[in-house]
């Protein structure tokens, strides 16, 4: 971009291949990644065929015979199959209503408050919480929630209310998994919002002072008009993964009581793929995940440009 | 903002804006305040609700037993040696293929992006992918624990998030005037990313660091997914037996008096445990936030 003006021309006329000879260290830099990736995960594109196959471990997926859809229709047709589209949908639904527009309420709050120590602390122990594992947030949810030694209920306790055993009720699986996503996200996901509503003009918020705008007319009139294109491109984001929910925290947070709610399609694929080692069927059901994902974002994207608001692409 | 701008509707509602904060602000601290100080506490002071703002019963018995639990020792090991290599190897990798796809003038540098980006939206799946990884005899090694690949999308999404990110930094912070000079001298390619790039980077260097090393040590599904052997479990998978895998003993029915001390010894052990596994993470963050926050925020803005 800061090259001299005598430089495009240059480059316009030098070969292709001088160029790119010249590039060698480039690409040399580049090589490992690229295989890497080639070879970890376009390898396994091909490998997606075996969704379609009968497959045999002693005859290789190549090897392996064709049967068409049959793996897809068995799984449309089992008793499960409304089952995790509805646990899956259900919980990313909730996820998404209740956890996406928190942090972006959370940065609004942020970016007016007054009192830059204030709100440095305030970012600082709110973005803490992202960086403990899934394991652990899971085993304190077990620990603050246990039956008969843990804080929540001895507050229950407290208050003369009924002990609950929170963690083995189906009612309650979705709102832990939601509210503890909450807890430990909102903060870290006001980052980006911050950033964008850093890169307002600030002579905006000059002008409207001079013209008498109040504190509460300027979030409404000049912040949250800033970074609508952000919350639109996380928004699309975030719909595109409704049907990919994380398989971590599911996984860990189920237990036999709450699995009626708890199976969701990628708990669902690694039991059957990988425990009943049933590759094929597995794969099928993995593959028909990702095709809704993919039909999801491109719609979504769709959606918004007709909205007449900038997409991913 | 000027705070000569506020009008008395305007300080009303920082008013209000102060103690919604403060109220955020304390719950999500509390719980992390809570685990550390019942870690420290009688565990049956803890267990039966005695213990709220304070520590009480000062004792250490439960990190005792944590330093002489072996497997939980061995699976800390496992994870220090994976997050370490894993990092360095992470490192390498992302910070030379950002800088590759920085410079405006490789040629095809468009198609290599496009490359890897595509990757971020599609993969091969669970399934392929794991066979693949048992069939090149992967499966049950040290070196899969630290390949960023395989497994969940996400894992190589990551890196190809973060080459966003470093590219984005290069592109901002290496000034094009210094490459030409360079060049003028006969400075190699290969030259000029170590001797000028990386001393200049050192901000992306830590970031990445950080991010890396977290999403190692808190990673859960590699190890779950393509280890076997105990002995190679990093912490998170030992962590998950101890903490989350005895949720049951709930449903016992309590009578014995030895049965329900053990218990709650049990269950204090696990504030430690959470403490102790958490502590690297928490110690690194503060140090970093500044850095980590704006690496993200240049990976966000042109993403």
């Amino acid at each position: 971009m800061q090259r001299t003006a005598v430089e495009p021309l240059e480059v316009r006329s030098t070969p292709l291949v001088v160029r790119m000879v010249r590039s060698y260290q480039l690409y040399l830099l580049l090589l490992p990644t690229v295989a890497l990736v080639f070879i970890f995960q376009y390898v396994p594109m091909y490998g997606v065929t075996i969704a379609f196959k009968n497959f045999k471990p002693h005859l290789g997926i190549i090897g392996s015979d064709w049967i068409g859809l049959r793996h897809f229709i068995r799984f449309f047709e089992s008793p499960s199959f409304w089952r995790l589209i509805r646990n899956t949908t259900f919980l990313s639904g909730y996820e998404l209503l209740v956890g996406f527009p928190i942090p972006i309420v959370l940065a609004l709050m942020m970016n007016m408050v007054t009192g830059a120590r204030f709100k440095r602390t305030v970012q600082m122990v709110t973005y803490a919480p992202h960086f403990i594992s899934t394991v652990v947030i899971v085993g304190m949810l077990g620990v603050f929630l246990s039956k008969n030694f843990g804080l929540t209920n001895h507050f229950l306790d407290a208050l003369g209310g009924e002990r609950v055993f929170f963690l083995g009720k189906e009612q309650w699986f979705r709102s832990l998994y939601v509210f503890s996503g909450v807890w430990q996200n909102a903060g870290w996901g006001t980052i980006i919002y911050l950033a964008a509503l850093s890169a307002i003009d600030p002579e905006l918020h000059e002008a409207a002072i001079v013209d008498g705008a109040t504190l509460w007319q300027r979030v409404w009139n000049i912040d949250i008009p800033g970074i609508l294109p952000t919350i639109v491109i996380l928004l699309i984001l975030n719909v595109g993964q409704i049907m990919g929910v994380g398989f971590e925290k599911a996984f860990l947070m189920q237990n036999a009581l709450n699995l009626q709610v708890s199976e969701i399609i990628s708990t669902f694929v690694y039991k059957v793929g990988l425990l009943d080692a049933r590759f094929s069927f597995s794969a099928a059901v993995g593959l028909f995940n990702a095709v809704i994902n993919f039909v999801l974002l491109v719609s979504v994207n769709r959606f918004a440009k007709v909205l007449g608001q900038s997409g991913l692409w | 903002m000027a705070v000569t701008a506020l009008t008395r509707q305007d300080r009303i509602l920082n008013g209000i804006l102060y103690v919604v904060l403060s109220l955020i602000l304390a719950a999500v601290a509390y719980p992390l305040f809570f685990v550390l100080i019942a870690s420290v506490s009688d565990p049956v002071l803890v267990n039966t609700g005695k213990v709220w703002i304070i520590p009480r019963g000062l004792t250490l018995d439960g990190y005792a037993r944590i330093v002489q639990h072996d497997d939980l020792l061995r699976g800390y090991r496992n994870s220090l040696a994976y997050a370490s290599v894993g990092t360095l190897l992470n490192l390498g990798l992302t910070l030379t293929a950002a800088y590759a796809l920085s410079r405006r003038d490789l040629p095809g540098r468009n198609g290599i992006m496009l490359y890897l980006t595509f990757t971020m939206f599609f993969s091969g799946g669970l399934i392929p992918t794991f066979l693949l990884i048992r069939d090149v005899g992967l499966y049950n090694t040290f070196w899969i624990m630290i390949l960023p690949a395989g497994g969940s999308a996400l894992h190589l999404a990551v890196s190809v998030f973060n080459i966003i990110i470093a590219r984005t930094f290069f592109m901002n912070t290496i000034p094009q005037e210094l490459l030409d000079a360079a060049v003028m001298d006969g400075c190699s390619d290969l030259r000029f990313f170590r001797s000028v790039v990386l001393p200049l980077s050192g901000a992306i260097v830590a970031v990445l660091m950080v991010f890396y090393a977290v999403g190692h040590w808190n990673g859960f599904f590699h190890g779950l997914i393509y280890l076997r052997e105990r002995e190679r479990f990093p912490l998170q998978l030992i962590l998950r037996d101890i903490l989350i895998q005895n949720t049951f003993t709930e449903e016992l029915e309590i009578d014995d008096e030895n049965a329900l001390a053990a218990m709650m010894l049990a269950e204090s052990i696990k504030y430690g445990m959470i403490i102790v596994a958490s502590v690297p993470v928490l110690i690194l963050y503060p140090f970093v936030q500044k850095h980590y926050v704006r690496g993200v925020m240049i990976g966000a803005i042109k993403g």
